[in-house]
């Protein structure tokens, strides 16, 4: 028998759909309609303008560190809490003294909608061990070298609660407009494996 | 809320045979309450199916690298449910 983990994590999902299918806990129907839903407006857009106005309100800035869910609603992008099948979002802002950085360590939750369909590497199981292990080389794989002054903060998600990193606004984008601050942040940015 | 934000506490050395959201790195290991989340079914009820399942508050739970790990000048932050803490 093939144990679980030798497989494509495609194939164990699937093994896993069949099953509860079979079981009368769902339909292919059901499960096609449900991703729809969930991935018809997830992008990393939604997350970067999140930052991009955070960078420019200070109003905003302070909603979205403190409760992020209203901070999300009042920007259109509605997280339901997690007695409504949603979850308690948590911004998390980089400084000059932290760095943040987010991951799954017990499976591979993340804010979907607000930063799009996971990477590859976000589930895999290199990532999810070794960030908590040793950020600062994980980090340094991705090009984010930091100087030792700088505290690396790591966040392990559950399903209840999900994390956005907020970057640091990068020097020189005084003069950038709302839309031209958006396009600065990356989906890696908001998981904090990249500076913006 | 039983646990105020700055509370030290050591997560259950425990090992328990049903699903729970406890990573295994951080069992036995002491912390400190950043953040009180809220209060949520726990997922180790929800998940055999008890109904209804316990509601516990949940809190972010912040570990030192050098007690996880031996080494390193990280933090990591766990939410965790106010049964897997014990006050330290």
């Amino acid at each position: 028998m093939t144990g679980h983990d030798d497989l494509p994590a495609a194939a164990r999902t699937r093994r896993l759909e069949e099953r509860l299918i079979a079981a009368g806990l769902t339909s292919d129907d059901e499960i096609d309609e449900f991703l729809t839903r969930l991935y018809a407006s997830a992008s990393p857009v939604n997350g970067a303008r999140l930052a991009a106005r955070a960078w420019t309100d200070p109003a905003f800035r302070e909603l979205l560190l403190a409760d992020a869910n209203a901070a999300a609603a009042a920007s259109g992008f509605s997280v339901p809490p997690p007695d409504e099948h949603g979850y308690r979002l948590r911004v998390v802002a980089n400084t000059d003294q932290v760095h943040n950085v987010i991951v799954c360590t017990l499976c591979s939750c993340y804010p979907v909608s607000l930063l799009g369909p996971s990477p590859g590497w976000y589930k895999s199981f290199a990532y999810r061990s070794r960030t908590v292990r040793e950020p600062r080389a994980v980090l340094a794989e991705f090009g984010v070298t930091l100087p030792d002054t700088v505290q690396i903060s790591v966040w392990d998600s559950t399903s209840e609660a999900r994390y956005m990193v907020l970057p640091a606004r990068p020097a020189g984008t005084e003069a950038l407009d709302a839309e031209q601050l958006t396009a600065l942040v990356t989906r890696n940015g908001l998981i904090g494996t990249a500076l913006v | 809320m039983t646990y105020p934000a700055g509370t030290r506490v050591r997560v259950r050395a425990f090992d328990p045979d049903h699903h729970t959201r406890v990573p295994r790195y951080v069992r036995g290991q002491p912390g400190e309450v950043v953040a009180a989340l809220g209060r949520w079914p726990l997922p180790d009820d929800s998940a055999r199916g008890i109904a209804p399942p316990r509601v516990q508050a949940c809190y972010a739970v912040r570990f030192s690298a050098a007690d996880l790990w031996g080494s390193g000048d990280h933090t990591v932050t766990v939410d965790l449910w106010e049964s897997y803490l014990d006050r330290a």
